[in-house]
């Protein structure tokens, strides 16, 4: 068997495969090596070490399988080796771990398989010389989880001094002090290749998981804390009693009574007092009563002033630092990191807000809760504190929006939030985002032209669809010109109802913005102009050519197509007909060679018209002196009249009479 | 006013109708103005007349108002025009209901003219081709170029009959008006019906037509009307005869006097004759006929002003 197989692979390895000796007679080449991104990476393999790693039996070609079948020597450089062929259970639980996901994201600061284990020279975990092995593993996690690497300061590792606090520690004192393999390290409660952060529920250290962790070593330690913690609960209430990591903190977890130095009854010891005053005078009160009722009713005071250190008699001496959220809302910090909001903030500028100025501090509610700063309703209000005209944020705006908070309040959806109290209805951060609020020439922005139609889609899906595919849409229409987006019709703050009167007379306008000459006609038809009048009920832009899903007339989908234009006509005019159809609706009489009959006819009544009032004009005129002339004649006639009735002694009541009667 | 003494009209020197006079027997006039006071007035138009043209003046002041605050949408006053009406489509309603009462004060006329033959006993052809004709006749003719050269200084006043030249080109621009602004109306009205059989662009035709032809009817009535009837010099600020049936006779005399002759040759004047309309009847009247003149005037200053300012 053993010989047949022999056989088969110098038969195989002859014909195609090359053997690892075949590969050694040039990676034995100390001075073998090639350019990669501009370095000089060596290709020297060392023979020995590899024959004594735990890979030593096996062939160049059962890791480098793409060298499988080539010709030596192989030109291009070698795919990435996939250890998980073989290592197939730590693949998988690398490729959901935190740095798995690194790595399939680009991130170059990423460690891989090599990182950790080497290449050609890996030895077995039992090996005090691995690099894997538990006195070596704080230094190999620590190349980069300690202060100053790139990183430390770069990613979101809510963690700080991490090496130095582990060497220091209860842990680590036992195991590189006292040389105790079996000490935690940090892959004992991290794990070696499935390292989730502490916030997923699937992590070992999340707080759910995390007292398994530790009773791997710690075994029976509730029986220890029942000292502390009343032993029913752990029965009863375990979900209500701090987990570890409350109060042994992670990384400096040292051999002192936690429970007497570093409780929340300890720093409220002080806290409580209304008098404590910080050095520059602000109040350091902290109610209970606020935290108690707060979404991080269950999180110690020193999870979030995570620089206390419990040996010391006043344990936030060494705080030095504000809270920092990210350290359990990472993707979140992430977010505000790239919104205007932090970039300012990081500039240092005091205009910004920060965390607390949305959330509150002590008081953090959750959005879901009426009270909080961050309840739908609450929204405007919260981000008119600076947005508001006159306020701190409108002043530095210098954009196009004015008044957003009173035309947001007024608008369709301020309404349906603050007077009908629709808490799904779009606040601020429905458009905006809570964290990543960018301008809209931001090419990221939710609100840039190029992403409205999706931000809007987020609620009118519907819409979306038929705005995506219509002529309008950037997706269909290539062209230099600006095309309209949601708010270029609807604004973006003081959106109105389309079915209110003030929407529907408007809309000509709005589209006349980009359309002026195809609007100015549709004024000189009966639509256009009853439309002027102020009557809503006759056809506008979008009753014909639609609204969200408008296309060309020639576009068979078009609601002008010929196979719709009768229909369309027909919702208005019920029994309308093709010939019906012909009716021009943006016809003008100025154009002769568009129109040429309406041209002439409006010509033709022009002149008519002209003519009929130069000739009666002219006889007016004419008319007009001898008309005088007859005027004066008859008053004098009249005169004489009176004369004439006076002399010859009539009564005046008779001549005042016929006055009357006139 | 000289026709508010009627026996002194009769009688008493007419330098306008002088001709008219020496031709008249005098005697038999003389004698009616001998007793106390004769102030009957010639009784130009009917009853029927009478209501007609205040139907007609009611509808087409109201078509005129509704119609071009469409057409001059434009303006500002238009739209307040519109909202004061409750709304476009009140001023929409407004405006069919006047063209029926007008298509109806036409039907009534063309009723008229057949009642008047019957009771008459009359024929057509006396009707249509006799010297009281509205239709224009050689001596229409011959009376315009005698009129343009009165104007001018080269001839005496023509003695005109019953219908001057000018009111016959009135009553047949209402008629033409009637038409041609009527069946277009009626085409905007019933645009689907007339599209079964027409283009649909013929709409867009029968639109033009039907605004600018009422832009016509409407200038003209509203100045050429208004001065040849009402605004003359010697008639300013009114002629009344159309809303009382009444004219002085004295105005017979001076302005028809070629009718006049004809009615005193044949000895039917004395039939026409009748008292005047009651105090309270003419003062009505005259409120009426200013409210038509305010409006009317109203009218041309807005097209004016829509047409030479706000045009587009």
């Amino acid at each position: 068997m053993l010989f047949l197989l022999s056989v088969t692979l110098i038969v195989r390895c002859s014909a195609s495969q090359p053997t690892s000796d075949d590969c050694l007679a040039c990676h034995s080449d100390k001075s073998l090596n090639t350019k990669r991104g501009g370095r000089t990476v060596s290709l020297f393999v060392d023979q020995k070490k590899f024959a004594s790693s735990v890979h030593g039996s096996l062939q160049c070609t059962n890791c480098h399988a793409d060298l499988d079948g080539k010709d030596l020597p192989h030109s291009t450089p070698l795919a990435k080796v996939n250890c998980g062929s073989c290592h197939g259970d730590e693949a998988g639980q690398y490729a959901k771990s935190l740095h798995g996901k690194a790595v399939a994201r680009g991130d170059a600061l990423a460690p891989r398989c090599v990182t950790c284990h080497g290449n050609h020279d890996i030895l077995p975990v039992k090996d005090q010389r691995s690099a894997v092995a538990p006195m070596k593993v704080p230094f190999l996690c620590g190349q980069c989880h300690r202060e100053g690497t790139p990183v430390q300061t770069s990613r979101n590792i809510s963690e700080h001094e991490i090496l130095e606090n582990y060497s220091e520690s209860i842990h680590g004192e036992g195991l590189l002090k006292k040389g105790l393999i079996v000490a935690a390290n940090c892959a004992s409660c991290h794990t070696a290749h499935f390292i989730l952060p502490h916030t997923d529920p699937n992590s070992s250290i999340n707080r759910r998981n995390i007292a398994a962790t530790c009773t791997q070593c710690h075994a029976n330690i509730e029986l220890v804390h029942r000292k502390t913690i009343r032993g029913e609960l752990w029965e009863k209430q375990a979900n209500t009693l701090p987990a570890c990591v409350d109060c042994h903190q992670p990384h400096k977890v040292r051999n002192v009574f936690y429970s007497q130095g570093m409780a929340d009854a300890d720093c409220m010891r002080c806290h409580g007092d209304e008098r404590l005053r910080s050095a520059d005078g602000r109040s350091m009160l902290v109610r209970v009563a606020e935290v108690a009722s707060s979404r991080h009713v269950k999180v110690a005071c020193s999870q979030c002033h995570s620089e206390v250190n419990a040996s010391k008699v006043r344990p936030c001496e060494t705080i030095t630092h504000p809270v920092d959220c990210t350290a359990c809302h990472a993707e979140v910090g992430q977010q505000y990191q790239r919104s205007t909001h932090g970039q300012m903030h990081a500039k240092g500028d005091l205009n910004a807000p920060f965390c607390k100025d949305c959330h509150g501090a002590h008081h953090v509610l959750g959005k879901h809760n009426p009270e909080s700063l961050t309840f739908p309703t609450n929204v405007p209000d919260l981000c008119a504190k600076c947005h508001r005209e006159g306020q701190k944020a409108a002043l530095l705006y210098t954009g196009m929006e004015r008044a957003i908070i009173p035309r947001y309040n007024e608008s369709i959806h301020g309404k349906g939030l603050l007077k009908s109290g629709l808490t799904v209805t779009a606040t601020c951060t429905s458009c905006h985002t809570a964290h990543r609020e960018l301008p809209a020439s931001d090419p990221e922005s939710t609100v840039n032209p190029k992403n409205l139609p999706g931000t809007c889609g987020n609620c009118h899906h519907g819409i979306e669809e038929q705005f995506v595919q219509s002529i309008h849409s950037s997706a269909v229409t290539k062209t230099d010109k600006p095309l309209p987006v949601c708010n270029d019709c609807h604004t973006a703050h003081s959106i109105r109802r389309t079915d209110q009167d003030r929407f529907k007379l408007d809309i000509m306008d709005t589209c006349g913005h980009c359309h002026a000459e195809i609007a100015k006609t549709y004024f000189d038809t009966y639509h256009g102009k009853v439309s002027k009048l102020g009557y809503t009920k006759t056809a506008k832009c979008y009753d014909c050519h639609g609204a969200h899903d408008i296309q060309k007339v020639t576009d068979p989908r078009s609601h002008l197509s010929r196979a719709n234009v009768v229909a369309t006509c027909q919702k208005c005019h019920s029994d309308a007909t093709r010939r019906f159809a012909g009716y021009l609706t943006h016809a003008t009489h100025h154009d002769p060679k568009k129109f040429p009959f309406l041209f002439w006819t409006f010509w033709g009544m022009t002149a008519l018209l002209i003519g009929t009032f130069t000739v009666s004009g002219v006889h007016t005129l004419l008319w007009l002196p001898r008309a005088f002339q007859m005027r004066r004649e008859l008053r004098a006639a009249e005169a004489a009249a009176a004369e004439a009735e006076e002399n010859s002694g009539n009564t005046a009541s008779s001549s005042k009479d016929g006055d009357d009667a006139r | 006013m000289p026709d508010s003494k009627p026996q002194l009209a009769v009688t008493v020197n007419y330098p306008a109708g002088a001709v008219a006079l020496q031709e008249a027997p005098l005697a038999e006039v003389g004698v009616k103005a001998i007793l106390p006071v004769d102030r009957r007035e010639f009784v130009r138009f009917p009853h029927l007349y009478r209501v007609l043209h205040a139907c007609m003046i009611v509808s087409f002041i109201t078509l005129a108002l509704t119609g071009l605050s469409l057409k001059f949408s434009y303006t500002p006053w238009a739209a307040r025009f519109s909202r004061l009406l409750g709304g476009f489509e009140t001023a929409g309603y407004v405006h069919r209901f006047a063209a029926i009462v007008m298509f109806g004060t036409f039907t009534a006329h063309v009723i008229g003219l057949f009642r008047q033959k019957r009771r008459d006993k009359t024929t057509w052809k006396s009707i249509l081709f006799g010297p009281n004709t509205l239709l224009p006749t050689k001596q229409d003719m011959h009376e315009f170029v005698a009129t343009i050269k009165w104007f001018v200084g080269l001839g005496p006043r023509p003695k005109y009959g019953r219908w001057t030249y000018w009111e016959k080109f009135d009553y047949f621009a209402v008629f033409w008006g009637i038409v041609v602004i009527g069946s277009t109306g009626l085409t905007l009205w019933f645009p689907v019906f007339f599209t079964r059989f027409l283009p649909g662009s013929f709409i867009n035709v029968a639109t033009i037509i039907h605004s600018d032809e009422a832009l016509l009817a409407t200038g003209f009535i509203f100045t050429v009307h208004f001065f040849n009837t009402h605004l003359r010099p010697e008639k300013f600020p009114m002629d009344t005869t159309i809303f009382t049936g009444h004219m002085p006779l004295a105005e017979l005399k001076r302005d028809k006097p070629r009718e006049y002759a004809a009615l005193v040759a044949s000895g039917e004047l004395e039939q026409h004759l009748e008292e005047p309309q009651p105090a309270i009847v003419v003062k009505t009247i005259r409120i009426f006929a200013w409210i038509a003149l305010g409006t009317g005037f109203s009218v041309v200053l807005w097209i004016l002003y829509a047409m030479l300012f706000a045009y587009r």
